[in-house]
């Protein structure tokens, strides 16, 4: 009775179902939703993803991700405004550069583990804040603003909603993609004996540092790709994607989604992202303490996430 | 008077100024340190205990008419309270998992305390005006000090040294150093480690709103006050190491001063120098000063 057999029996849990299913829906979701929810949500689905990759699959907790997601928003939004280079351009750039403060931050936070791992991050993440918000470029506290969308290649309009929609669902799924090749490929599985078993997987002869550090890597340009991506959509870029909040929203995703699975950070951000969404305009400053709320019933009660408990009822069904 | 080209008047008060906020990365890294040394987990809700600790002295004041001293006392034991029945309902279920369900707890924690003052008070700052009898100031010749300021390094280092008598030599202190060791070891000894982590919970948050109210009067008594600084603290935890009681003291209030002397030699880094002194730290002593590896 292994439970693998039983799953690929079921339809619902064939991944090549499930996500040419998910494909697809993508493809139809903006002609019944509004297209810049939809944006913004994929925006966080991907930022969330990259983010799991690191705490999920390498189990290293980053308080400072704001930074890239932040820091590529802004070096996207000058490029595509002020140097007038095409939109792919700024996509490409914010995000080279989020994975190169990646290489930065991780190579200093990798000197610890554990909590400090993560005060580490947060440090080094307000001090971008600190800097971004001195730096005459960026615009201080009014963000940077007026950031067109410009033409993709330089043909397609991209102020079109439906055209812009269909990019950020391609840069999407094309960061997806990498994600789950990379938590699939041995580099992935050397992650998780990492995760489970740090001093083992460095007796079995593995450079432990050079596999955190590239972890670190690829999840902040990851980030950096959502944060210049979501700048685009809204033509803005602004301090509030810098902020340490942002950088306890994306956990908070992660968490609620599903630690360490493939679509819990994606399902997580959508949830927070409705949520916010609806209750903004009625609740006011309530929202924080909503956020908080969740927080603490996720990290008592539901710490296997929204997937991680679907993936555990299927499993017990699939058993019986 | 002049120092390297500087008006003395102007560096004594930087100074003052780095030696006050020293004082508070001191209380609270120390509150820190000790919490982490027993059970294990970073408490991110200390910034938010610390606004409490402010605002329940500011509402004492304004609503009740309870004058400074009292509060200087109640609050700590209020909010200690809080903390104790923080850890006894919540924090207790988390120890068997990995910390860092520790970290993302009381991350929500602060996050629904801050959000509640937000909605309550705003976001403007309140003042609290000093005591009658620490008002005014005196001149030392080459500066003016403001007597509420000099206080509160007195009080901060009081209750600083204080605190590492008790760790360092009496015997609850021992209990707790034991703790940090082996507490399943000081169980089988027969001493009740879980009340002793629950003490040490509260001892810490009461640090912290022991810091708030010190700062009432010198600082904006505001909802996000307390998050700002608890970043610059974690950074100063990260280059004190948490090892060591007389470190957490000693870098919380040498860092105050390089970043008062920031402000005067070079204003625009003053808000990050901590955070580079952290990387350099990191770079040549990544255990921290006062760490074990």
């Amino acid at each position: 009775m292994r439970p693998t057999t039983l799953a690929s029996q079921s339809a619902v849990l064939n991944p090549a179902v499930l996500y040419t299913v998910l494909l697809v829906l993508g493809l139809l979701a903006p002609f019944t939703l509004y297209p810049t929810f939809l944006m913004k949500v994929l925006c966080f689905a991907l930022f969330a993803s990259a983010f799991n990759l690191l705490l999920g699959f390498a189990g290293l907790l980053s308080f400072g991700h704001a930074a890239f997601l932040g820091s590529a928003g802004y070096v996207c939004g000058l490029m595509v405004r002020d140097l007038g280079v095409t939109p792919e351009v700024g996509i490409l750039a914010g995000t080279v550069v989020a994975g190169l403060m990646g290489w930065v931050f991780g190579s200093l936070a990798i000197r610890r583990t554990g909590i400090y791992f993560a005060m580490i991050t947060l440090a080094l993440a307000q001090m971008v804040y600190f800097l971004v918000l001195q730096i005459k470029a960026t615009g201080g506290e009014d963000g940077l603003q007026g950031v067109p969308r410009g033409h993709l290649f330089g043909i397609v309009d991209l102020s079109d909603n439906m055209a812009m929609y269909y990019t950020v669902y391609a840069v999407f799924c094309l960061g997806f993609f990498i994600i789950y090749r990379t938590i699939h490929s041995p580099f992935g599985q050397i992650l998780k004996a990492i995760r489970e078993n740090e001093p083992r997987a460095i007796s079995l002869g593995y450079d432990v540092d050079k596999f955190k550090l590239l972890a670190f890597v690829i999840s902040a340009a990851l980030s950096g790709t959502a944060g210049a991506t979501k700048t685009l959509v809204f033509q803005l870029a602004s301090l509030s994607d810098v902020h340490w909040h942002m950088s306890g929203e994306v956990v908070l995703m992660t968490l609620l989604g599903g630690l360490g699975t493939i679509l819990g950070p994606a399902v997580g951000g959508a949830t927070i992202v409705t949520i916010q969404n609806q209750l903004a305009d009625s609740v006011g400053s309530w929202v924080t303490v909503i956020m908080g709320a969740i927080f603490v019933v996720c990290v008592l009660l539901f710490r296997r996430g929204i997937v991680g408990e679907i993936q555990a009822l299927l499993k017990r069904a699939g058993m019986q | 008077m002049e120092i390297f080209g500087i008006p003395s008047a102007l560096l004594g008060s930087q100074l003052l100024i780095g030696l006050i906020n020293g004082s508070f990365y001191a209380i609270l890294s120390l509150g820190l340190a000790i919490i982490f040394g027993l059970l294990n987990i970073i408490n991110f809700a200390h910034g938010a205990q610390y606004m409490m600790g402010a605002f329940i002295a500011w509402l004492a004041l304004t609503k009740f008419g309870i004058n400074y001293w009292v509060a200087l006392i109640a609050t700590p034991i209020i909010v200690g309270a809080f903390g104790v029945l923080l850890e006894r309902t919540m924090l207790r279920k988390l120890y068997k998992l990995d910390h860092l369900y520790g970290l993302l707890l009381t991350f929500g924690i602060a996050l629904i305390i801050e959000g509640i003052f937000r909605d309550q008070f705003g976001i403007s700052g309140q003042s609290y005006d000093v005591p009658e009898l620490l008002s005014g100031g005196v001149n030392l010749g080459f500066m003016f000090l403001p007597i509420y300021r000099g206080w509160i390094i007195v009080a901060a280092l009081t209750v600083c040294f204080g605190t590492w008598f008790m760790i360092e030599r009496t015997k609850l202190g021992a209990y707790l150093r034991a703790g940090t060791e082996n507490s399943q070891m000081v169980q089988a000894l027969g001493i009740n480690v879980p009340l002793l982590i629950t003490f040490t919970y509260g001892y810490g948050v009461a640090l912290a709103a022991f810091a708030g109210v010190l700062a009432a009067p010198v600082f904006q008594v505001n909802p996000l006050m307390g998050s700002h600084l608890i970043i610059v603290v974690f950074a100063v935890v990260v280059i004190g190491g948490m090892g060591s009681i007389m470190g957490s003291i000693v870098t919380g209030l040498g860092l105050g001063l390089i970043e008062g002397l920031t402000k005067v030699f070079y204003p625009e880094a003053s808000s990050v120098i901590v955070f580079v002194i952290m990387v350099i730290v990191l770079l040549v002593r990544p255990a921290g000063l006062f760490g074990k590896a």
